[in-house]
């Protein structure tokens, strides 16, 4: 479905994204994952035919963005990051001009709006404004839209970033359920629970590369350790550099945190063991599996990026 | 494509149009009423005291001054704010560039929309002043066409510059040093000879000039100052240019 080799992307002297290498086969839900400024959002906008590549080849659906991009665009869905919904159009109406978009006819374009709203579950709001609806609504009617010309791939940015609980949930559940249809999804985002809830693959980028690749469980088998155990101490503040240094050759790794130190373990009790035998007092302890944010945290550091 | 029944400019079009379905009553008193008032007041009011210029009287006179200045106002106006808002606010045209749609496309949409509004005014102002005799010929049935072409010709560089700028506080320069002396030396309530011979320069490159005169040749079924190819060919200059030139930006913009 898609395939990129080598693709780069420059903007002026700023290389946002810096030769990666990407396929994703048909019927798979493919996460680019990573801080901001990863490069992810860049290589969204090429593979929606937006924004051209620099260097390197990058094949859609068999064809090339730059040539083919009418093409192309009329079989994709995009979500983008910033909702554009036309705010002076009813949620129904936002549907069925977009059907028009795509050379749907009145009729077909109907018939998908009211499957779709029945679908996002927006159904009792057709005749709505765009303005009232709650950010979780917008976000479900821009995924309506995304599928009006029931597109082969759905290109999601940052699906849920800004919901509330409830709604990522429900969200998510809806995207599942397209995933299920046999739908090819592509979604970048920086939450870890949504990569682990939605991929079948992801991709961690930094600095415009892609740092690892893999399914969210051998990411976490090859990148970090099955157990965690989150330590912290009465007067961690100065001194976890120091706690931490004292249980050096427990487990695979640790890592003093301002507020905790981290120890990485296949056995977390065992390890715990080890830190109670060496006559450190933990004020909390929590043994817990490894997840992606480990591995993210791991592969991109733990600096702030903006 | 599955069904393709629609050119991706007439489906930009059918969303101006929904959108203008909810705004209409807001537009129908500069469109309509205004203009109406405008050749009452000026035309009876200020006709009394001038009597008539060049052998019509001043009604007639100004009557398609003040229709082509409507469907240039109308073309400008449209195209500033509503344009930009697509562009930044709510990123409309970039949501129409996900689809097949492209820049020619939301370009063509928008001055089809315009096509449609300025010609529904045009032709409301028509049927009023023939009610008060100002239609002196049967050419009149041509003001249409050329309100149609100074509509273009007005729009397509105004969505280019709207394109450009980020902020819309440039609009106001765009009324203050283009709208306002267009509207008042383009011969729409006097005849340009009665302009100093160095500022009449800016009512030939005026677009609306040439169809002020184009307009009124054609109601009071006299020859235009300069031939009627001559005034059609620069207002078609300033049509082609301006679409070429917004096309290139609106694909720009979209880029980003």
């Amino acid at each position: 479905m898609i395939f990129a080799r080598d693709l780069v992307k420059r903007f002026g002297d700023f290389t946002a994204v810096n030769g990666i290498d990407v396929e994703v086969a048909p019927g798979e839900a493919f996460g680019f994952l990573g801080p901001n400024g990863a490069g992810k959002s860049s290589t969204m906008r090429m593979i929606s035919c937006v924004s051209a590549p620099t260097s390197g080849e990058l094949r859609i659906l068999g064809m090339d963005p730059v040539r083919d991009g009418t093409r192309i665009r009329a079989r994709l869905g995009v979500c983008p990051q910033l909702d554009h919904l036309d705010p002076d159009l009813t949620v129904r109406e936002n549907l069925t001009t977009y059907a028009r978009y795509f050379g749907l006819s009145r009729a077909e374009g109907r018939r998908r709006a009211d499957e779709l709203l029945d679908f996002v579950q927006l159904r009792d709001r057709a005749g709505s404004m765009v303005e009232p609806l709650s950010g979780g609504m917008k976000r479900r009617l821009t995924i309506a839209r995304a599928m009006i010309n029931e597109p082969d791939i759905v290109l999601l940015d940052e699906p849920t970033t800004g919901l509330d609980p409830q709604a990522r949930h429900l969200l998510w559940e809806r995207l599942f359920r397209l995933k299920q249809r046999g739908t090819t999804l592509v979604l970048t985002t920086h939450y870890m629970d949504e990569a682990e809830q939605l991929c079948d693959r992801l991709v961690v980028m930094d600095g415009g590369k892609i740092v690892a690749e893999g399914s969210p469980r051998s990411l976490i088998e090859t990148y970090s350790t099955a157990e965690v155990v989150e330590l912290r101490f009465p007067d961690g503040l100065d001194l976890n550099a120091d706690y931490a240094a004292k249980m050096s050759g427990i487990g695979e790794r640790v890592d003093p945190l301002p507020d905790r130190v981290l120890l990485y373990a296949d056995d977390g009790d065992a390890a715990l063991t080890e830190v109670h035998r060496r006559g450190l007092t933990p004020s909390s302890v929590l043994v817990r599996r490894s997840t992606l944010e480990d591995v993210f945290l791991h592969l991109t550091g733990r600096t702030l990026v903006d | 494509m599955a069904a393709g029944t629609v050119h991706p400019s007439i489906a930009v079009l059918e969303r101006n149009l929904t959108l203008y379905r909810r705004l209409w009553r807001a537009s129908v008193f500069s469109s309509f009423v205004l203009p109406v008032l405008f050749v009452i007041s000026i035309g009876i009011g200020v006709g009394g005291y001038v009597g008539s210029v060049k052998g019509v009287d001043y009604l007639s006179w100004i009557v398609p001054g003040v229709v082509a200045s409507t469907a240039f106002q109308m073309a400008l106006g449209e195209s500033t704010y509503a344009v930009l808002g697509d562009f930044k606010w709510s990123r409309a045209f970039h949501a129409m560039r996900a689809t097949p749609v492209q820049p020619r496309d939301i370009l063509a949409g928008h001055l089809l929309y315009l096509l449609f509004r300025v010609t529904i005014a045009v032709l409301t102002f028509l049927l009023v002043v023939l009610f008060f005799g100002a239609l002196r010929s049967p050419w009149a049935v041509t003001v249409p066409l050329a309100c149609a072409l100074l509509t273009v010709a007005t729009a397509a560089p105004v969505c280019a510059f709207a394109a450009s700028i980020d902020s819309d506080s440039h609009f106001a320069l765009l009324f203050r040093f283009v709208m306002i002396p267009a509207s008042l030396f383009s011969g729409v309530f006097f005849p340009i000879e009665q302009l100093p011979v160095l500022i009449r320069p800016v009512a030939y490159v005026s677009p609306l000039w040439h169809a002020v005169e184009l307009c009124r040749s054609a109601t009071l079924g006299t020859a235009p100052p300069w031939p009627v190819a001559a005034h059609v060919g620069c207002l078609l200059l300033w049509a082609v240019a301006g679409t070429l030139l917004a096309v290139r930006r609106f694909r720009r913009r979209l880029e980003d």
